[in-house]
């Protein structure tokens, strides 16, 4: 800086500060502005002992920096790769900020994935370090380290439990730090290379590789560029107008391109604060404490708290549950159409009001989400009774779409065009087409760079003109002009007679019941629909203590004939609803099983974000499927199921099929059409 | 979380021993002149079939039962009658087979009520919670966090122990045996109604508590893959008499402990 007036320094720091935001082609460079710029403002948060503790951007600056010199002392460097394997916890998100710092690559892992599908991931991106939470993901890691040969260090957040352990290769990530903040200290020049290598972090470079969660068999290594990233981020934090004055829980997987884009990216361009909770059990708890201001969660999750409050309602006194049940109908009536801004008659305005006061504002509260100002939830299609529950209670609920490979955002609903079953238009600078065959293609800032040593799938994954194949079908809405997406493009079937079957549009209905955890509905090329269902424990085991059912085990349960007549009840509904639809009247489910154990992501059945893996389930579970189609009332079947620590056991059971009444298709008529 | 006065043993050494100790309730003799001892820093097992006098050898060791004859050392210091206060206050905690938990307190005042000896304000003092008591429950409440943070109990901190599972009450319970920072810790059945899981995940504290604590653990269990790989040493008890007393290996083979288990032709 030019010796000048000492009043104007401050200034011309500012000025210098907002400079770099607008050119901060790296995270490591858009920490430095926050640094400067937010220096006293919260960054992270962590609740630890009961008590939540909270960094500020300049303690978070000097820690990523003393950390990058420990990490670069133990011999990581530009272009290495380094696993990040646990959960939400500051320090390995500190461990991205850091690596990225030195110019090395972050690979987040799902921090639940067992050893083997670990080893693959780690394996493949060549990580030679690897950042991890406990102990638990160092015996992960270690057990299978034959494997890994380019391995050479381990840093891990939590000591518990690693204390006689070999040190060669292991440090704790305090320790490293220190190491780092020593050396920084002791000597001026150390801090100025970290500075050139700040500097030498171009927008072009490798920001992070993320794991895709294999619907389709083996993960593939996205491969993302921090300009990318950056540019992403930027348009929606425009969108949204989020500010350093933001604040969000970090609940989701880190290994997940949602986390990385909400909970990093965007973070780090907005400046606002990240909260971690105490633990993946206590996220709940933490979210009401926290109140954040901008809200990512899945339908799922919409789902579990739908389901707790509905459960709790049931078991609430008579007052309090009719008083509930009313407003909740009142919301229904006018909720969404204040939301919207549209004409409400003025007792219905009234009424709301009395209602916000009674019941919707007490409910957020509980649910942790009074302060929300933006809410999206993506993933899977949300059922529009669900989420025009929440718009009905005043929280600001919004659709998107995307993927990793666009580093998350290609649609996104704006404030006040929300509906139900569209995903939005799409997001500032981002191109979207529809192909030929119903497939959506788009073309954004922040667009992957090509699967990380797969250049044929990059290949396969593109369009000759630069557009990535989302492997979705949809089409735009022609009164809205949102994007509407059906399905997986390859998922949409047709069955025999040349009905439409289109599996997660039914999954989802059957899904909005709250007893109903998951559906998997076959028909594909068949001569009618089936679905395997499993039930929800919570919401079912309540209702077996409400009406003396008495079980033993999940599998005892899911086989009670008084269970299959509750969810034939609801399937029957399905079916209901599917004829108002003509398309799809021919779809209705007529032979429905209930599972005798729920799907889970360590058999396969689920990938790590929770979705079906319908192909897979359909071969694990053939023997079920052909006695849905042959008529038969009972049908066995012995699986193997791992454990958490990959240990394997047999399941057998005799499951029990049931035919559901379906409804007369009226006579079409397709004059009307 | 070592208590000053164990410190003067050092690892390896013995912290308490029994020496031909016997116990009859009335004409049923429980106890048959049994010497053992427990060293510092080791988890001991003490097994052997139903009826074998396992609990009740826990129950002479805290101090519950006061044994007819024979002597017990604690610490070097012999000690004729003791009383389970004494035993506590001597830094003897233990956990309970059937689960012994305050119900109606959610787990982190039970974990609390685990502190209780270590707190040097009286009543008065913690019932108006100023000045230096409420500075002293801050102090015992770190320590609480602490525990609840190493057993990862964080989501149940508020919870009332009568609506938590079995498997999480036995944790609880674990906490507050923790809470009194002892230097031997009684383990009565720790796995006892458990299934796979929660017997690895209890396998893995009490690993960890003697690691990392430190603690010098005795327990009884009836699951053998768990005695195995848990203890240092085994001592074998059958109908109050004490049949072996080696390492885990060796006690697989020994034949007396085979009868015992299996029984004999006789």
């Amino acid at each position: 800086m030019r010796a000048g007036r000492n009043a104007s320094a401050p200034e011309r720091e500012d000025a210098v500060a907002i400079d770099a935001i607008v050119q901060a082609d790296t995270f490591p460079k858009l920490l430095i502005h926050h640094a400067r710029v937010h220096a006293k403002r919260p960054a992270l948060r962590h609740k630890d002992l009961g008590i939540w503790q909270t960094w500020t951007w300049a303690q978070v600056h000097e820690q990523v920096r003393a950390y990058a010199v420990g990490l670069h002392r133990l011999g990581l460097k530009r272009g290495d790769t380094i696993a990040i394997v646990g959960a939400n916890r500051p320090k390995l998100y500190l461990s991205v900020m850091a690596a990225q710092t030195l110019g090395a690559v972050p690979v987040p892992v799902y921090a639940d994935a067992v050893a083997d599908e670990l080893s693959y991931v780690l394996a493949h991106a060549e990580v030679s370090f690897a950042a991890v939470e406990d102990q638990e993901q160092v015996d992960k890691i270690l057990s299978v380290s034959e494997r890994l040969p380019k391995l050479t260090m381990l840093v891990y957040d939590q000591p518990k439990g690693l204390r006689e352990y070999d040190r060669k290769n292991l440090r704790s990530i305090d320790e490293v730090v220190a190491e780092g903040r020593a050396a920084l200290k002791q000597d001026a020049k150390v801090g100025e290379w970290l500075d050139r290598e700040i500097a030498a972090g171009k927008g072009s470079d490798v920001s992070i590789i993320l794991y895709t969660s294999g619907t389709t068999g083996q993960s593939k290594g996205v491969v993302l560029s921090a300009k990318g990233c950056i540019d992403a981020a930027r348009d929606t934090v425009a969108f949204d107008k989020l500010t350093d004055k933001d604040e969000a829980l970090a609940y989701l997987p880190i290994a997940w391109v949602g986390d990385h884009y909400l909970n990093y990216a965007q973070q780090l361009v907005a400046g606002f604060c990240t909260a971690c909770p105490e633990s993946g059990e206590t996220a709940m708890a933490d979210l009401r404490e926290i109140g954040p201001t901008f809200y990512f969660a899945p339908p799922r999750t919409f789902e579990t708290m739908l389901t707790r409050v509905m459960i709790r309602m049931e078991d609430a006194s008579f007052i309090k549950r009719h008083l509930f049940h009313y407003f909740i109908g009142v919301a229904r009536r006018y909720g969404e159409k204040i939301l919207n801004g549209e004409h409400v008659p003025l007792h219905g305005r009234l009424m709301y009001w009395i209602g916000k006061a009674l019941v919707y504002g007490p409910l957020k509260n509980v649910l942790g989400l009074s302060n929300v100002r933006v809410a999206y939830t993506a993933g899977e299609a949300i059922g529009p009774d669900l989420f025009s529950f929440y718009r009905s209670l005043g929280l600001n609920l919004k659709q998107l779409y995307g993927q990793t490979e666009a580093f998350l955002y290609v649609t996104a609903q704006p404030d006040g065009q929300i509906y139900a079953d569209t995903v939005g238009p799409a997001v500032p600078n981002v191109d979207i087409r529809i192909a030929d065959n119903g497939e959506v293609l788009f073309k954004s800032p922040g667009m992957f760079v090509g699967y990380f040593k797969d250049d044929a799938k990059t290949k396969e994954a593109m369009t000759p003109d630069g557009y990535v194949k989302t492997g979705d079908a949809g089409f735009f809405d022609q009164k809205t002009g949102h994007l509407k997406i059906i399905d997986r493009a390859k998922d949409v079937g047709k069955l025999t007679d040349g009905t439409l079957f289109p599996p997660k549009y039914i999954e989802n209905k059957l899904k909005f019941y709250p007893n109903i955890r998951e559906a998997v509905a076959y028909g594909d090329k068949r001569d009618f629909v089936t679905a395997i269902i499993n039930i929800d424990l919570t919401a079912v085991g309540s209702w077996a203590e409400r009406n003396n059912v008495v079980y033993g085990s999940y599998q005892e349960l899911a086989g009670h004939p008084l269970v299959y007549d509750m969810i034939a009840e609801h399937v029957a509904d399905v079916n209901r609803s599917l004829v108002a639809d003509k398309v799809m009247a021919g779809a209705q489910i007529k032979r429905f099983l209930i599972l005798h154990k729920e799907l889970d992501a360590d058999d396969g059945e689920l990938t790590r974000t929770q979705k079906v893996r319908r192909g897979f389930v359909a071969e694990r579970y053939a023997p079920l499927i052909n006695a849905l189609y042959d008529g038969s009332s009972e049908a066995s079947i012995s699986t193997e199921v791992t454990f958490e620590d990959g240990r394997k056991g047999v399941l057998a059971a005799r499951v029990k099929i049931r035919d559901v009444a379906t409804v007369p298709v009226p006579p079409t008529m397709d004059k009307a059409a | 979380m070592r208590a000053p006065a164990a410190s003067d043993i050092a690892a390896g050494e013995v912290l308490l021993s029994l020496e031909n100790v016997s116990l009859s309730f009335g004409g049923v003799r429980a106890i048959r002149d049994v010497s053992f001892d427990i060293k510092k820093g080791e988890v001991r097992a003490i097994i052997g079939p139903n009826g074998a006098g396992k609990t009740s050898m826990l129950n002479v060791i805290n101090g519950f039962y006061q044994p007819q004859q024979g002597r017990i050392t604690f610490k070097g210091r012999t000690r004729s009658t003791m009383r389970p206060y004494d035993a506590a206050r001597g830094g003897i905690a233990r956990t309970f087979q059937n689960v012994a938990l305050f119900k109606g307190m959610s787990a982190l005042d039970n974990i609390m009520a685990g502190r209780t000896l270590r707190m040097r304000r009286g009543l008065l003092w913690q019932l108006l919670r100023v000045g230096p008591a409420l500075k002293e429950e801050i102090e015992h409440r770190e320590r609480v966090e602490e525990i609840i943070d190493f057993l990862e109990i964080q989501a149940i901190r508020k919870v009332l122990v009568a609506r938590l599972p079995y498997g999480l009450q036995k944790r609880v319970e674990l906490g507050r045996a923790l809470a009194m920072e002892p230097d031997l810790l009684l383990l009565d059945e720790p796995m006892a109604g458990m299934n796979l899981e929660e017997k690895e995940d209890m396998s893995r504290f009490i690993v960890d508590v003697n690691e990392h604590y430190g603690t010098t653990i005795a327990l009884i269990e009836h699951d053998m893959g768990v005695v195995m790989d848990l203890s240092d040493r085994v001592v074998v008890l059958d109908h109050g008499v004490k049949i072996a007393d080696a390492t885990p290996d060796e006690v697989k083979r020994d034949q007396n402990v085979i009868d015992a288990y299996l029984g004999v032709a006789h």
